[in-house]
């Protein structure tokens, strides 16, 4: 059904990449006491808020357009984690 | 008909390196030399493209990302193909391996902190338009400033990359030896400066415009701008 939908893509960098501001977070949380913490790796959450005829159709842009501008290949990943209903119409 | 080169510096919002090397082309050089805004798309007068330093469109995403996709973009990556000079220099370069004009990508700065200070680079080859007057292994001192300067590529293509001597600049120490401690920023093979395989295209972090006038106390990075006039001069002329 046509309507508006917010599409929640996360970007990571690709495991074989070091992720110094993961390191430097986790160095952090080991200080204030979490000596249980193993990793910290950062990445960044993007909404994109569009309109489709349809869910399947919204996720299919919103990958597009992470392969061709939000992600890097070259150091990141990225996956879509839910594609939400705003606004259905019919 | 051209009586010298003809040199293009884009800018995009957010660079701040278009006048400093506008300033070496034009006044240095004495190129004939302008300014290209990022919405031109025609960049047929000319022999030499320059892609300054700064952050275009604030790096906002990443740094490069943005710019990559601008309409002058487009015009520049088909310049390239068709055999073109381009050198990107800082932002310069990160837009050039976001553009896929050059392999690999420039991350975060290992140490996480934004580097402005000089360092030393070596000339790994002498054989090419960029570095044709600067006499082999040349060790160069020339100020980087970056915070996104970290080179990273897969093994497979540094393995080409070096295979095909297109790594053109590293960072070494004072004497020329490749040492861990002399590398500011944490990039794989110390790569400072990188050639397509073509050898048209190259992108490098240091900046040589910042090294190219007396008057600011050193002169490493003039021999970039000697080469590209040694070896481009000639083939405008003949155009």
């Amino acid at each position: 059904m046509s309507g508006m939908y917010r599409v929640h893509v996360r970007v990571r960098l690709r495991p074989s990449i070091l992720d110094p501001q993961g390191k430097a977070t986790r160095q952090a949380l080991r200080q204030l006491g979490y000596e249980a913490l193993e990793e910290v790796r950062i990445g960044k959450w993007i909404e994109l808020t569009l309109r489709a005829p349809d869910p399947a159709e919204a996720e299919r842009l919103a990958e597009e357009a992470a392969r061709k501008l939000l992600a890097n290949p070259v150091m990141e990943d990225f996956d879509i984690l839910a594609v939400e209903t705003i606004e259905a119409v019919g | 008909m051209a009586d010298t080169l003809r040199v293009g510096v884009v800018v995009f919002p957010g660079s701040n390196c278009d006048h400093d090397v506008y300033y070496v082309c034009k006044h240095q050089m004495g190129w004939r030399t302008r300014f290209i805004w990022h919405k031109e798309t025609d960049l047929r007068d000319l022999d030499l493209i320059i892609l300054p330093g700064g952050f275009s469109y604030g790096d906002y995403l990443r740094s490069g990302a943005i710019a990559r996709f601008s309409p002058v973009m487009h015009a520049v990556t088909r310049f390239a193909r068709k055999g073109g000079y381009v050198l990107g220099i800082c932002n310069g370069f990160q837009i050039l391996t976001e553009a896929g004009l050059l392999p690999g990508a420039l991350l975060r700065n290992a140490s996480l902190r934004f580097i402005c200070r000089d360092v030393f680079v070596r000339v790994e080859r002498t054989d090419t338009a960029f570095t044709s007057a600067y006499s082999p292994g040349a060790v160069l001192r020339i100020p980087i400033a970056h915070g996104e300067g970290n080179y990273t590529a897969d093994a497979d293509t540094l393995r080409r990359l070096e295979e095909s001597g297109q790594v053109i600049f590293r960072y070494v120490t004072a004497d020329g030896r490749l040492d861990p401690e002399a590398n500011p920023n944490g990039s794989m093979h110390h790569i400072a400066g990188l050639l397509n395989d073509r050898g048209n295209v190259l992108g490098m972090m240091p900046h040589p415009e910042r090294a190219a006038d007396p008057v600011l106390g050193r002169t490493d990075g003039l021999g970039l701008f000697a080469s590209l006039a040694e070896s481009l001069v000639g083939a405008a002329l003949k155009r």
